[in-house]
C-alpha cells in the first residue's frame, strides 16, 4: 500500500504523524469560551471549530445551550436563567458535566484533538470546576473570553441568532428580545471575569469589542498560538468573497489536467463576461486575486482592474502526470489512478501534492481573506474545492468532490453562524472537468472501469 | 452585452462603430474584431505587437438615449492585455510593444500600501533593541525592506564620550538638548529611507518614554503619511533586567573603559533619570492607537487596534518569539547517491559515506547532550534516512523539501549546460529571484520556509536535517544574510552548523563530522552572459563521479 508514497512507510512507529503537517500539540486541548450571552461565543466557537478541522486538527464544539434545550424540551421565559432558580441551576449544572463528560469521550474514542466549551462560564467556581476536570484528564486549557459593551454590537447579535432560535420560536420580535435582555441581566449579576492578577498562571485570550482590543497571556504551544493568531484576524464586517475558476483553458478542451496553458476562445468569452458581471456587482474596494499560472491572470486582466498574484493559488501539482489525459495516467500508471480514487484527500501525485498538501499551502491565503473585506479569487478546479470546503465546512471526504464547475462564480456570504452561497454561471459555455469517484476502486479494476466517470473532451 | 457590433479597424488610426449601448475604442490596426453577443473572435497578426484597446461594456446610456461614450479611462478598463512571461521569475505580466508593462501584480502580496513606522517605547534594559533588530531581520528575510534607527547611536556620534548617568537626568538641559536632536535627525533619516529610498518599514528604536516624545513622531507620520504601529515592553524581573545589561550592556561602547560594577551601577542609575518621567501608553488615552504592550518577555500581550497585514505579521511574530537560551542545529541529509553523480534534485537515498554520516550525526547528538531535543526532516529519503539512524522521533515537514528544480530536476550541471543554456545563465544572473521552468526560486522556498522559522521560535533546542538550498534560506535568517549573498552559503555535506542566539545575534560553531564527501558547492561563475561558452558556464561545477 503506497498511498502517501514511500516517505510514509519509512516513517518511525506510533504516534508519529504521518501528515504534511507537524504534530501541533500533544495533549488534548479544551477552549473554553468565557462571556455573557450574545457576546459572540457561539460565533467563535463554530468558525474556530471550522478552522482547527480545515487545518487538519480534529475539534468539536460543546454547546452546554444545546444540552439545556434537549434536557428542557420547553423555553419558558428568563426566569431560568435567575441565579436564585435552584431547580434550574440544578439542570444547568447536569447539562455542563453532561458536556464535560462527552469532551472526554470525544478525546479518548474519536481521537479529536480540540473541544470547544461553549457556554458562558461566568463565574469562578464554573471555571474551577472546568480547570479540575481538565487537570484529572491531562488536558489543556485555554480560555477565550469576549467582552462587549457597545449596545448595538449586542442589537445586532440578537437580531441576527438569538431570534430565530429554538427558545424564542413561538414569540414575536419584541417579546423575545426584551426576554433575551433580561436573560443577559441574570447572568451580569454574577459575572466575574477573567482577572489580570488572580488568573495571572492560566493561558487565555481576552477579546475586547470585536477585536479592537486584544489580551493575550501565557500561550503556551503551537497550536494555542494558531489560535490566537487566527482570532486576532477574523472580523464582523460585512463582506462578500467570489470566488471562480479562469476561464476554460486550451487543456481543458483537450481533456488534459495541470500544465499552464492559455484560455481558449470559450475561455477568452468567459473573461470578458466576468468582467462585466463584476462590474455590474459594484463592489466597493474589491480585490482581485489570482495565482501565477496564465489561464487565471489572463481571466483578471479581461477585468481591467489591478489584482495581485498569489503562488499559493496555484493549481495542484500533479507531478507526473501533469499535461496528462485520465485515459493516459490509467494507461501509464494504473495503480496510481487506483489509489487516488481510494483516498483522493491523502493521495499524492508521485513527484507532485495531494489535497491535503495543497490545505496546508493555501492556508495564509484563507487567513488573509479572512482579514480583507470584498474579495475575488480567481483560481483552479483543486484549489477552489479546498477555498470552498473551509467557507462552507465541508470534511476531507467531501472536498475532493466538490463541484466546481468552469465559468460559474460562487458568491459567498457570511450570515449568522455560517456562509450564503450563490451560484452564478455566466452563461458561456465550457467544458466539464469534474470526475466522480467511479465504484470501482481497485488496484487490479478494469481500464473500462476506471474511466467510466471521466468527463468528456475533444 | 445584447447587440451586434462590427468593427473595423484603418492603419494607424482610431475607428469604431457605435451600436445603441455599446461602444468599442480601437487604437491600432491589422485586427479584425468581429463581435456578435459573446462571440468574440479575433485574428491577430503575427508581427501585432501594439496593444490594441477593445472593451465590450454595458455602459450606461446617455439621457438622451444616444449611445454614451466614455472617456479614455473607462474604456481601458475591460482590455485583456497580452501577456508575457518573464523569463527570470517565471512570472506572467502583461505587455505593451512586447515589453512588460509595470503591474502591482508584480508584487507579491501586497503587505502594506504606505510605509510603516515601528516605534519602541520602555525603559533601558527591557530589550527594544533586541526586539528592533530580531523584527527588522525577519522582515527583511521575508522581502519586506525594513531598517532600523537606533537612536542611542546617533547620541554616540554627537557625543563623543561618554561620561556617566549624568547625561540622562531629566533636568540636564545640555543632555535634552542633545537627545532631542539625534531623534530629530533619526526622523529625518527615517523620511529619507522610507520616503526616497523605497523601505517600507521602519523601526524607531528609541525609549519614547514620554507622551510629549511620542506626540512629536505622530506628528511627523502624519505630516508623511506613514502608518504607526507601537511596541512597548514593559518588564519588572529584576532578574531579566539584570542578564540583559550583562548581555548587552557591558559591551557597549559606552561602558569600554569601566569595569563591570562600575557599567552596572551607572546604568541602573540612568534607568532611574527615566522611571519618573516614564508614561506608558495609556488603554484610555491612547485607546485609538496601534500597538502591542510586551509585558513580562511575553508572559502577557495587549495588543490595540491591528490596522493591516504587516502588522498582524509583526504582532504574531513578536508573540512568537522568547528569550529561553536554546540551540539550533542545522545540517544536511548524509551524502547521497545523486550528490556523488553531480546531479541535482530528485529523491535518491544515502550513499554509503552518507550512512556513515547518519551514524556519526547519531553519535554527535548524545555527546551533545542536549535537552529535549526536537529533531525534523524533511519528507524526502535522504533526510528521513539520516534522521532515523539517531534512533529518536522525528517530524517530518514537506516545507523543509529541497528546491524545486523543475525540468531540471536529477539533471547534472552539464546536462543543464546542454539542455537550457540560456535558463543556466539567467539563474546565474540572478539566483535569488531565478525560478526553474515548472519549479521554484529561493524566493519562493523562502516564502515556503517562513512557517518553519515561525515555528523555530518558538521552540527550543532544535535539530533540522533538510537540503542545500533550504539550509542556506534558514541560516541567512539566522545570520541576517540579504538576498544576494543567501544563494551563496557555503553549506557543505556532512557538516553541522550549531547556532547559539548571543547578545543581538547569533554565534555560529561548524562541526565537520569527518566523513568525506563532494562538495556540491556552485560559486558563481565570471561570466553569467547568455551568449557565454559552455567552458565559461561549467568553470566553476565541483568535481563530481
Amino acid at each position: 500500500m503506497e498511498r502517501r508514497k514511500k516517505a510514509v512507510m519509512r516513517k518511525r512507529t506510533r504516534g508519529e504523524s504521518t501528515a504534511s503537517v507537524p504534530q501541533f500539540t500533544n495533549s488534548p486541548t479544551m477552549i473554553v469560551m468565557v462571556g455573557l450571552p450574545a457576546r459572540g461565543k457561539t460565533y467563535i466557537s463554530k468558525k474556530l471549530t471550522r478552522y482547527l478541522n480545515w487545518i487538519g486538527v480534529p475539534t468539536k464544539v460543546f454547546n452546554v445551550g444545546q444540552y439545556r434545550r434537549d434536557a428542557v424540551q420547553t423555553y419558558k421565559n428568563y426566569e431560568f436563567f435567575r441565579p436564585d432558580n435552584k431547580d434550574a441551576m440544578k439542570i444547568r449544572k447536569a447539562c455542563a458535566l453532561a458536556a464535560l463528560k462527552d469532551v472526554c469521550c470525544y478525546f479518548t474514542q474519536d481521537h479529536g484533538q480540540v473541544a470547544v466549551f461553549d457556554a458562558t462560564n461566568t463565574t469562578r467556581d464554573r471555571r474551577e470546576l472546568i480547570l479540575s476536570f481538565a487537570k484529572d484528564n491531562g488536558y489543556k486549557v485555554f480560555f477565550v473570553e469576549s467582552l462587549c459593551d457597545d449596545p448595538e454590537i449586542i442589537a445586532e447579535n440578537i437580531t441576527q441568532v438569538k431570534l430565530s432560535s429554538p427558545d424564542y420560536i413561538n414569540c414575536d420580535k419584541e417579546e423575545a428580545v426584551a426576554d433575551f435582555l433580561k436573560r443577559i441581566d441574570c447572568y451580569k449579576i454574577t459575572y466575574v471575569p477573567l482577572d489580570d492578577e488572580k488568573d495571572r498562571h492560566l493561558s487565555y485570550i481576552k477579546i475586547f469589542n470585536v477585536g479592537s482590543r486584544y489580551l493575550v497571556n501565557q500561550v503556551q504551544d503551537h497550536i494555542q498560538s494558531r489560535i490566537v493568531y487566527y482570532l486576532m484576524n477574523i472580523h464582523v464586517t460585512p463582506r462578500t468573497i467570489y470566488l471562480c475558476r479562469h476561464g476554460e483553458s486550451e487543456l481543458n478542451l483537450v481533456g488534459r489536467i495541470g500544465g499552464d496553458s492559455g484560455l481558449s476562445t470559450q475561455g477568452i468569452k468567459f473573461a470578458a463576461a466576468l468582467g462585466s458581471y463584476i462590474r455590474g456587482q459594484c463592489i466597493p474596494d474589491l480585490k482581485i486575486w489570482t495565482s501565477h499560472m496564465r489561464r487565471t491572470i489572463q481571466t483578471a486582466e479581461a477585468i481591467g482592474v489591478p489584482y495581485e498574484q498569489w503562488k499559493a493559488l496555484n493549481e495542484i501539482d500533479a507531478g507526473v502526470c501533469e499535461e496528462l489525459t485520465y485515459e493516459e495516467i490509467q494507461d501509464h500508471f494504473q495503480e496510481e489512478f487506483a489509489l487516488r480514487d481510494q483516498d483522493k484527500y491523502r493521495y499524492r501525485y508521485p513527484k507532485g501534492e495531494s489535497y491535503e498538501d495543497l490545505v496546508q499551502r493555501l492556508e495564509p491565503v484563507i487567513m488573509e481573506l479572512e482579514r480583507q473585506e470584498n474579495v475575488l479569487v480567481i483560481c483552479h478546479q483543486a484549489v477552489m474545492r479546498c477555498l470552498l470546503a473551509y467557507f462552507l465546512d465541508k470534511s476531507a471526504d467531501e472536498l475532493p468532490y466538490l463541484k466546481c464547475p468552469l465559468h460559474t462564480v460562487l458568491k459567498l456570504t457570511p450570515v449568522a453562524y455560517g456562509c450564503k452561497v450563490e451560484s452564478i454561471f455566466l452563461n458561456v459555455e465550457a467544458v466539464n472537468t469534474h470526475r466522480e469517484r467511479p465504484t470501482n476502486v481497485d488496484v487490479d479494476r478494469d481500464p473500462e472501469d476506471a474511466l467510466l466517470t471521466v468527463p468528456e473532451h475533444n | 452585452m445584447k447587440y451586434i457590433v462590427p468593427i473595423y479597424f484603418g492603419r494607424e488610426g482610431c475607428c469604431f462603430f457605435l451600436h445603441a449601448r455599446c461602444l468599442a475604442v480601437i487604437r491600432y490596426s491589422r485586427y479584425l474584431i468581429m463581435l456578435s453577443r459573446y462571440d468574440i473572435q479575433t485574428t491577430v497578426s503575427s508581427s501585432f505587437r501594439s496593444s490594441v484597446i477593445a472593451i465590450f461594456s454595458s455602459l450606461e446610456p446617455n439621457h438622451d438615449n444616444t449611445a454614451g461614450m466614455s472617456s479614455t479611462e473607462d474604456i481601458i478598463m475591460a482590455i485583456p492585455r497580452e501577456l508575457t512571461q518573464n523569463p527570470l521569475r517565471k512570472i506572467w505580466m502583461p505587455c505593451k510593444n512586447g515589453l512588460p508593462e509595470k503591474h502591482i501584480s508584480q508584487k507579491r502580496v501586497c503587505m502594506t500600501n504606505c510605509p510603516t513606522l515601528i516605534v519602541t517605547v520602555g525603559l533601558p534594559a527591557r530589550g527594544k533593541t533586541y526586539i528592533s533588530k530580531k523584527l527588522t531581520r525577519y522582515l527583511n528575510w521575508i522581502g519586506v525592506p525594513t531598517k532600523e534607527f537606533n537612536v542611542g547611536e546617533y547620541r554616540r556620534e554627537c557625543v563623543k564620550t561618554y561620561k556617566s548617568f549624568e547625561f540622562f537626568c531629566p533636568d540636564n538641559e545640555e543632555g535634552l538638548k542633545i537627545r532631542k536632536q539625534c531623534a530629530l535627525t533619526a526622523l529625518n533619516d527615517v523620511r529619507q529611507y522610507l520616503s526616497v529610498e523605497g523601505g517600507q518599514v521602519a523601526v524607531f528604536d528609541a525609549t519614547n518614554t514620554t507622551r510629549e516624545r511620542r506626540s512629536t513622531i505622530m506628528r511627523f507620520v502624519d505630516q508623511n503619511g506613514y502608518k504607526v504601529f507601537f511596541v512597548e515592553s514593559l518588564c519588572e524581573d529584576p532578574k531579566v533586567i539584570a542578564e540583559n545589561i550583562v548581555q548587552v550592556k557591558l559591551g557597549s561602547p559606552d561602558y569600554i573603559d569601566c569595569n563591570t560594577e562600575e557599567a552596572i551601577q551607572d546604568f541602573m542609575k540612568r534607568i532611574n533619570c527615566y522611571e519618573n518621567s516614564y508614561q506608558p501608553l495609556d488603554e484610555n488615552l491612547d485607546r485609538e492607537l496601534s500597538y502591542i504592550k510586551i509585558m513580562d518577555v511575553g508572559q502577557r500581550y495587549l495588543v490595540n487596534r491591528v490596522l493591516d497585514h504587516i502588522q498582524s505579521r509583526i504582532v504574531y511574530y513578536l508573540m512568537n518569539i522568547h528569550i529561553t537560551p536554546r540551540s539550533i542545529y542545522l545540517c544536511r541529509h548524509g551524502e547521497s547517491d545523486l550528490n556523488i553523480r553531480g546531479c541535482i534534485g530528485g529523491d535518491s537515498g544515502l550513499s554509503t559515506r552518507g550512512k556513515e554520516f547518519a551514524q556519526c550525526l547519531g553519535q554527535f547528538i548524545q555527546d551533545q547532550n542536549i535537552k529535549d531535543l526536537k529533531v525534523w526532516t524533511s519528507q524526502m529519503k535522504r533526510t528521513i534516512q539520516t534522521a532515523e539512524a539517531l534512533g529518536v522521533p522525528y517530524e517530518q515537514w514537506k516545507a523543509l523539501n529541497e528546491i524545486d528544480a523543475g525540468v531540471c530536476e536529477e539533471m547534472m550541471y552539464e546536462e543543464i549546460q546542454e539542455h537550457y543554456p540560456l535558463e543556466f545563465a539567467l539563474r546565474d544572473q540572478d539566483k535569488y529571484r531565478y525560478r526553474y521552468p515548472k519549479g521554484e526560486s529561493y524566493e519562493d522556498l523562502v516564502q515556503r520556509l517562513e512557517p518553519v522559522i515561525m515555528e523555530l521560535e518558538r521552540q527550543e533546542n532544535v535539530l533540522v536535517i533538510c537540503h542545500q538550498a533550504v539550509m542556506r534560506c534558514l541560516l541567512a535568517y539566522f545570520l541576517d544574510k540579504s538576498a544576494e549573498e543567501l544563494p551563496y552559503l557555503k553549506c557543505p555535506l556532512h557538516t553541522v552548523l550549531k547556532l547559539t542566539p548571543v547578545a543581538y545575534g547569533c554565534k555560529v560553531e561548524s562541526i565537520y563530522l569527518k566523513v568525506e564527501a563532494v562538495n556540491t558547492h556552485r560559486d558563481k561563475p565570471e561570466n553569467v552572459d547568455i551568449s557565454r561558452l559552455a567552458e565559461e558556464a561549467l568553470l566553476t561545477v565541483p568535481a563530481h563521479y
